[in-house]
């Protein structure tokens, strides 16, 4: 498995990535600002201003590391969980929100724009469509490449296997990232796959990289090498990112009920931001007062995205009919008087 | 000089000139490439057109139906087929849950000008899985349209405004009339999406069919005729967008109408034509609407397929019954 620092903080391996100390700073305010948020979003659900919310906590440095990775012109497939990568991205996390807060079906941001698809909630499907886009950048000649993310219960359906074997078959600029994060919804690992998912990768016929997800160092590291390689035309890269969900599935389910604490503590100790953090201040990349920065600044932006979503009010009900069709059929136009009155 | 055409030579025509004219459209699916398809429908295309444009794809219908999706955010056309009916639901996932919705999910921002061909209905003699009527699964979508031709010339027409259109299509092609010939020049002009085409006129009774039942229809109505019995026939030619107002016309002008599909009776899509014209004709009608379908019966095997598919006979046995219902007679100058 692919570690650079080791869960204490201390370098494990090379920890030289090939960014500079201000990009090593960034991933760290990254990472604290999307905790913030994400902890920010359970207050927000629990307050009843979103519906469901699916919290990332653990996972900062898996979404983080390899979001960051990326080029501007790459596209990010997601699921439902990553928001982090999202505002790594630069997506609006107001925008991004409002799916959560019930108002949008997607984040009213331009996926085409900004690279970052909608949220995704049918298991693995958007891995096919990471496919689809890569092919269709492959094409046109770009140099570019999607990244999906899934996680270990998405990696038993039928449409993983699809897009990876598609993907091998075209030689796609794809780079699947698998977040293993230890349970889909209830079920735990074991009971989703009695291998670890990326040896798959050599039955499709490329390569997989098992990486410690709660170092973002490593996973920025993986993820860079595929996406590379991706765009240089040598096809797909799955990569396995071993985290832990340490919360729970959404905000639907109590985690206690079907896990055991101290398992749940073992990964408490191995905290990718604290790692990270103790990490660059033993290098000196950052001081204690960059981190306190980092903090204030983060409780600043989430107070800030919190006062956006809280006003996001709710969409007319002309939303339904006006965006299914490029032009509504008649009998949708018939539907939408008899709603809305007037044409 | 007229020529005569094929419905596998029209379609072949449309994928063609829309190939050409359009540099961002691409044909794919199972056996499309170098084998031209199983039924021919794009021989040739990949010599034109090149292996880019023009693929063979590994037998994932899911992956099929998913790349059109990732190919429309990338800026493509994609025309895909799936091989046959029976074998297009691993697909139907990724077109409920993503193509259907992809465009509304984003507010408009990401058009999903998709095509998906899929050869459909019974007449074929096939095995199980090879004669089945999905149209209900697509028309029930919200997001999709769905179009049935009839006729070769009419395929030509309806694909090239299938790839045209800046939304999904599902155009669904009946097997039985893939050797049907037609003279004519192929041509987009005529009758667009959404708008149905009375193939035959008569005062007495509306048939209203798609796909391979159309010339069925017309063929009862031509036998009724020697019984002084005139029919109309109505070919819907798009179930999605549905022409009720051709419909609505063709039912006030006749009072009766008999709606015909292969697809099993309950919930196929003759239920929602009949709704319409009670909800909308209402007070026209003279007798209640028929249905003649397929059976609520899986799709039988080759030697039962003439005993399940709506026969011209059990149209014809149809119209009588509605001419001679007592609310018929009672309503009659």
């Amino acid at each position: 498995m692919l570690q650079l620092i080791a869960p204490n903080g201390r370098p494990a391996g090379d920890p030289e990535v090939g960014l500079r100390d201000d990009q090593l700073r960034e991933l760290l305010r990254l990472m604290i600002l999307a905790r913030r948020l994400d902890r920010g979003c359970m207050a927000l659900q629990r307050a009843g201003e979103l519906t469901v919310y699916p919290p990332f906590e653990g996972q900062e440095a898996a979404q983080i590391g390899s979001a960051f990775a990326l080029a501007a012109e790459d596209f990010v497939f997601p699921t439902f969980r990553e928001l982090a990568a999202a505002i790594a991205r630069g997506i609006d996390a107001v925008e991004y929100l409002q799916y959560h807060r019930g108002t949008r079906h997607g984040g009213p941001y331009d996926p085409i724009a900004t690279g970052f698809a909608p949220i995704c909630v049918p298991l693995a499907t958007q891995l096919i469509h990471a496919a689809g886009w890569a092919m269709g950048a492959k094409l046109d000649g770009k140099e570019a490449c999607a990244l999906a993310y899934f996680g270990e219960g998405a990696a038993s359906e039928g449409d993983s296997h699809e897009a990876a074997n598609i993907a091998a078959v075209f030689e796609l600029p794809v780079v699947f990232f698998c977040q293993r994060n230890g349970w889909a919804i209830t079920v735990p690992l074991e009971g989703q796959t009695a291998a670890p998912i990326v040896r798959r990768a050599e039955g499709y016929g490329f390569p997989g990289i098992l990486v410690d997800g709660n170092d973002v160092l490593a996973v920025y590291a993986a993820t860079h090498a595929a996406a590379e390689r991706a765009r240089s035309g040598d096809g797909p890269t799955l990569i396995e990112a071993v985290t832990y969900r340490m919360g729970p599935h959404t905000t639907s389910d109590d985690p206690s009920r079907y896990r055991d604490e101290a398992e749940v503590e073992h990964w408490r100790a191995r905290d990718p931001i604290e790692r990270y953090r103790t990490f660059l201040l033993s290098v000196g990349v950052v001081d204690i007062e960059a981190v306190a920065g980092f903090e204030e600044d983060a409780e600043e932006r989430v107070a800030d995205i919190r006062a956006g979503i809280v006003s996001v009010t709710e969409p007319p009900a002309s939303d339904m009919f006006d965006f299914a069709f490029s032009e509504p059929p008649e009998t949708l136009r018939a539907q939408r008087r008899e709603a809305l009155g007037g044409d | 000089m007229v020529t005569e055409v094929s419905m596998v030579a029209a379609l072949n025509q449309a994928l063609v000139h829309a190939l050409a004219e359009d540099p961002r459209v691409l044909v794919f699916g199972e056996d499309v490439g170098r084998a031209g398809g199983i039924f021919h429908v794009t021989r040739g295309l990949q010599e034109e057109f090149g292996v880019e444009r023009v693929f063979d794809t590994p037998s994932a219908e899911a992956g099929i139906a998913g790349m059109c999706v990732g190919l429309a955010l990338a800026g493509w056309r994609p025309v895909a087929e799936m091989q046959f009916d029976g074998f297009s639901y691993p697909g139907l996932d990724q077109v409920i849950g993503h193509i259907a919705k992809y465009r509304n999910r984003t507010r408009g921002r990401t058009p999903m000008p998709i095509t998906i061909r899929i050869p459909s209905f019974g007449g074929l003699r096939g095995k199980e899985h090879h004669g089945e009527s999905p149209e209900t699964y697509y028309a029930h979508t919200a997001g999709l349209k769905v179009v049935v031709p009839s006729s070769p010339l009419d395929a030509y027409r309806l694909l090239r405004l299938s790839i045209a259109d800046p939304d999904p299509v599902i155009f669904l092609e009946p097997k039985a009339l893939y050797l049907a010939t037609e003279d004519g020049e192929p041509s987009v002009d005529g009758p667009g999406i959404g708008e149905a085409q009375v193939v035959r006129d008569g005062d007495l009774c509306t048939l209203i069919a798609y796909g391979a039942m159309v010339s069925r229809c017309v063929e009862a109505a031509g036998s009724l005729a020697s019984e002084g019995i005139e029919c109309r026939v109505l070919d819907l030619r798009s179930l999605v967008p549905l022409d009720v107002g051709a419909i609505v016309a063709c039912v006030r002008t006749t009072g009766r109408a008999v709606v015909v599909h292969e697809a099993p009776l309950t919930l196929g899509f003759g239920a929602e034509v009949t709704a319409r014209i009670m909800e909308e004709a209402f007070d026209d009608l003279k007798a209640a609407v028929v249905r003649v379908t397929g059976f609520d019966v899986p799709y039988p095997p080759a030697s039962l397929e003439d005993a399940y598919r709506p026969s011209v006979e059990r149209i014809a046995g149809a119209v009588r019954r509605t001419l001679g219902s007592t609310r018929s007679l009672s309503s009659s100058p």
